[in-house]
């Protein structure tokens, strides 16, 4: 019995651009466990997008994935036909875009385009059933019925992006990724969207991956968590094991760089200079230009960087590793 | 008792919005509600609030952008060693008054001139004011680069902004505020469009240049923890009123109006093991401190220079 | 050490201008059709530089190659014949067949001296193309290839002056709608719409029936018409963009006065909107001045709507292909210039508007 609802091994995509091809994911690889919410943290440019898109192949037009598997509760979605992962979409794993909000149609009702997407995958279904069924997410991420015959103009963001959630469930996925959904909404909404994302995940057994550049909102909604920087995960491990024993340089440096509105008021460390090129061919450790104490080992070109185990379950980087 | 650099007081802006088409209503929209609040010379005052809540167009109120609909606005004169109101400034006197305030925005991408290179977006406000002559002001450029961390200048001076990253940018923009010496900058969230790990290396920057240059700030953010690392207090904004005016650490350890205890209790907090309760509504402490110190508006002293406001926001929050 | 930074500063704007050069031409390489356009345009020009080049070094003797009083007269030998009155005989089927090629009726001829039988050696215009006139001549035994190099000149100049006003006018006038607004903005905005509502071929025909049209002239009107239309709405709300940007704000919050705002910030801006609209303006221009040349409405010595004017007048339009060179040459040139700025405005539109790159 497959404990793991998705895995994904060795993934490596690339975008062909004028100026060469970008790198924007190297070597990833993680398994996400059936009921698991699985965190992918890491800053603009590091690939946690890329890996998304890439999981419902939904990737740009010039991108490639030139290399490895992602399969889905056992089946392997590299290499299916469109019409086979449009089984796969949205009945086997949704997704909820970054500035989902403007996802939506402004000239059709919120009600409409939820039936629209299930009829893809139910199409025996009654309008009756469907319209039940949107009544039950709608309560779930706590919506009033009657939003279905609303307009999204007529919604707030909140709303909206509460809507966007029901739609990313309304064809009972196993897994649900999270692209940075609460990013423009205010602090107070965004608190309670997401005690809606852990309501629903608690009731429908939902496996989540969530993706994010807050770190705080990735200690409270996430049970395993990767750190991505320039393509690759550097870091992966429990969350609560990240946060009280970060091995990682970069994992160090943001937990540091993050202010808290909470406790004593911390000198807080910053990072200086920019991310990595990833055109062409990436040798070595690619932050230790930027990392505060690099040892010989990680300046050296030539290290084949690949994630060793430390403790139970939490890898990091090699280099960052034989350092302290 | 230090001097004020600022003094605002009673502060409006109304805005008239058609009730449609055939309608001949007019409703009113009031995006900043009678607020006041001072900042004293050389600290930073945080504006905090979610998004529609008043404190941009508070900023633009202030830095004469757009005009106020009513309220007082006082700005410290050194030469005068007064308080000078800004209605009706002219000539002289609005020049050297857009010499004191400046204004940095937060989109690194929008705020510089695309078609100029960074030379002339930093020279712009020194040719503008005629300070010195050209070899002067271009020292004056290379000077204030070295300060923002942007050397070798030469590497930065001829490129345009499409060439820098957002951090760099902002960097920009900051000499270029910074190098007329402005005594008051309106900082309109200069960090939230920056990566998180380059937030910080931004606002240390900054307030190295405060206290070099013996700036105030007004720091404008919807991210409460930067404000608490910028700023010596914080004024809390709710549609188009300040809640709750205190000096940081009190604010945080102390917060009295129901609006900022929600607030403060949504924020997400980076640590696994700490739990997080958010704050249940309740208006009973705000109609204790009604009945304590009275209800004047808008905004009542409860000790230690924290304040808090009185008016009516059931049902609102 | 001042001179050294100087220096050093100078040296790398030079690279980042060569980078950024090279960098635009190969954004612009991307788009075949604007690199088929800039073909089109750089022949074009080609030709209009060649012209005066034959004749300066001599290639081309100016008496017999110029376009407008050049004359070169073939000569053809022709049987003198009588036709008979009955067909069909031996030699001829039908009426039609008889004079046959190289043969000419005895009945055409007025001149006593000669007879049947004789050989009768007249001109031939319009001839057809040979290995002197590449491209034959028209019925004044002018070469058509030199009309058509003249009719190239008269493009561009006519196109990129009209253009240059046009748009100069139209960029200023907008940006001056969008900054100042109200009842200026108003104004123009109205004096816009009216423009637009005049039809815009009979407008240029009355004004021809009023001002003798020169070259000259019509790259003026065409400019003014063009500048006062439609394309100042659109720079207008360009200008507005521009107006709400955080830059332009910090302009103003530095002291910066109103027109410093307008020409330093706005201005620049909107630039490249403009030069679109110009190379998109060019192919107009040059198709009007064929029309109006068509209609014998200008007064020029030698375009290509010139060209096929006097094709019709001499009757020779509705020839189907037997007189093809006097009206396919210059029909061609007009499709394909204006195509080809058309093209060129396109590949432009590639590098101007990052959003329509294929990355």
């Amino acid at each position: 019995m497959n404990e793991n609802i998705l895995s994904v091994k060795n993934l490596n995509m690339h975008y062909e651009t004028i100026s060469g091809n970008v790198s924007a994911v190297r070597n990833v690889s993680f398994d996400i466990k059936k009921g698991e919410s699985f965190g992918l943290v890491g800053e603009s440019g590091c690939g946690k997008t890329s890996v998304a898109m890439s999981l419902v192949q939904l990737q740009a037009d010039n991108a490639v994935i030139s290399e490895g598997s992602i399969k889905l509760d056992g089946k392997e979605l590299i290499g299916l036909s469109e019409s086979e992962l449009r089984t796969v979409r949205w009945d086997g794993i949704s997704i909820v875009f970054q500035g989902a909000m403007n996802a939506w149609n402004p000239v059709i009702k919120i009600g409409e385009q939820i039936r629209e997407a299930i009829r893809e995958h139910y199409p025996e279904n009654t309008k009756a059933q469907n319209i039940e069924k949107i009544t039950e997410l709608f309560s779930m991420v706590g919506l009033d019925q009657n939003i279905m015959d609303r307009f999204p103009h007529e919604l707030s963001g909140g709303m909206k992006q509460r809507a966007v959630i029901a739609l990313a469930l309304s064809c009972d996925p196993k897994l649900v990724i999270a692209d940075e959904p609460t990013t423009a909404l205010d602090v107070v909404i965004q608190d309670q969207i997401l005690n809606e994302i852990k309501k629903v995940q608690d009731l429908l057994g939902l496996s989540l991956i969530y993706i994010s550049h807050d770190i705080a909102v990735i200690a409270e909604m996430t049970t395993t968590m990767a750190v991505m920087y320039a393509g690759s995960i550097v870091e992966m491990g429990p969350t609560d094991e990240v946060f009280k024993n970060p091995k990682h340089a970069y994992t160090r440096l943001l937990l540091e760089s993050t202010p808290s509105v909470v406790g004593d008021k911390k000198k807080l460390r910053s990072l200086d200079g920019e991310p990595p090129s990833l055109i062409g061919d990436i040798k070595g450790c690619t932050f230790s230009p930027r990392c505060p104490e690099p040892t010989d080992d990680c300046k050296n070109q030539t290290l084949e960087m690949k994630l060793i185990e430390i403790s139970n379950g939490h890898f990091a980087d090699i280099c960052c590793v034989n350092c302290k | 008792m230090k001097k004020n650099l600022i003094e605002v007081n009673n502060l409006e802006k109304y805005f008239e919005v058609s009730g449609g088409l055939f309608s001949r209503k007019k409703s009113i929209v009031k995006a900043v509600d009678n607020i006041s609040f001072n900042i004293p010379l050389g600290e930073s005052l945080g504006l905090v609030g979610q998004s529609g809540c008043g404190k941009t167009t508070t900023a633009r109120a202030l830095s004469l952008l757009d005009p106020k609909t009513a309220g007082e606005v006082k700005f410290y004169n050194n030469k005068t060693d007064s308080m000078e109101s800004i209605d009706n400034l002219e000539g002289d006197e609005l020049k050297e008054f857009r010499r004191n305030i400046q204004m940095i925005f937060q989109d690194p991408y929008e705020s510089l001139n695309p078609r100029w290179t960074i030379k002339d977006i930093i020279l712009e406000p020194l040719n503008i004011h005629n300070i010195g002559n050209l070899d002067d002001r271009e020292e004056a450029v290379a000077e204030i680069l070295k300060t923002v961390g942007l050397t070798p200048s030469e590497n930065y001076l001829p490129r345009y902004p499409h060439e820098l990253s957002g951090g760099q940018r902002q960097r920009v923009s900051i000499a270029r505020t910074l190098i007329m010496k402005p005594k008051f900058v309106v900082c309109d969230e200069p960090t939230s469009m920056l990566d998180v790990s380059i937030r910080i290396s931004i606002m240390d920057l900054m307030l190295k240049l405060a206290e070099d240059l013996e700036v105030s700030y007004l720091y404008i953010t919807h991210d409460l923890a930067v404000a608490r690392y910028m700023c010596n207090r914080i004024a809390v904004m709710f549609n188009g009123k300040i809640v709750e005016l205190a000096e940081t650490e009190e604010l945080l350890s102390n917060p009295i109006h129901p609006y900022t205890k929600r607030l403060i209790s949504s924020i997400p907090v980076p640590d696994p093991s700490y739990e997080r309760i958010v704050y249940d509504i309740n208006y009973d402490e705000l109609d204790e401190i009604i009945a304590k110190h009275g209800a004047e508006e808008p905004m009542v002293d409860v000790g230690n220079k924290h304040f808090v406001a009185t008016h009516d926001v059931k049902g609102l929050i | 050490m001042d001179n050294r930074n100087t220096k050093n500063e100078k040296n790398i704007r030079k690279e980042i201008r060569k980078a950024s050069i090279n960098k635009n031409w190969t954004l612009f390489k991307q788009s075949k059709l604007g690199v088929i356009g800039l073909g089109i345009v750089v022949f074009f020009a080609f030709l209009a530089i060649l012209q005066p080049l034959l004749f300066l070094t001599g290639v081309w003797e100016e008496s017999v190659y110029d376009p407008v009083v050049g004359y070169e007269s073939e000569k053809v030998t022709l049987l003198v014949v009588k036709c008979p009155q009955e067909y069909p005989t031996e030699q001829y089927e039908t009426k039609n067949d008889c004079p046959a090629k190289g043969e000419v009726n005895s009945v055409v001829i007025f001149n006593p001296s000669v007879k049947v039988g004789d050989y009768y050696e007249t001109s031939l215009q319009p001839a057809p193309p040979s290995s002197k006139h590449i491209l034959g001549t028209d019925s004044l035994g002018r070469d058509i290839f030199s009309q058509l190099m003249e009719g190239s000149q008269v493009a561009f100049i006519l196109g990129l002056l009209s253009a240059t006003v046009g748009v100069a006018l139209s960029t200023i006038l907008g940006s001056i709608a969008a900054f100042f607004g109200g009842r200026v903005d108003a104004y123009l905005m109205r004096q816009s719409d009216l423009v637009l509502m005049l039809p815009f071929l009979p407008l240029l025909f009355i004004i021809s029936a009023f001002v003798e049209l020169q070259v000259w002239h019509l790259a003026v009107v065409l400019g003014v018409l063009g500048g006062l239309g439609g394309s100042v709405i659109t720079i207008k709300s360009a200008a507005l963009q521009v107006k709400v940007k955080p830059f332009v704000d910090s302009a103003r919050i530095t002291g910066g006065s109103r027109m410093r705002i307008l020409f330093s910030h706005i201005l620049p801006n909107v630039a490249p909107l403009a030069l679109l609209f110009m190379v998109f303006s060019v192919t107009g221009a040059i198709a009007s001045e064929s029309v109006l040349s068509f209609l014998g409405l200008l007064n020029i010595d030698m375009s290509w709507g010139l060209m096929i004017y006097l094709s019709q007048t001499d009757g020779y339009i509705f020839s189907g292909m037997k007189y093809w060179w006097l009206i396919l040459p210059a029909g061609l040139s007009v499709t394909f210039l204006a195509g080809g700025f058309y093209l060129v405005g396109r590949g432009l539109d590639e590098v101007f508007n990052p959003r329509l790159r294929q990355r």
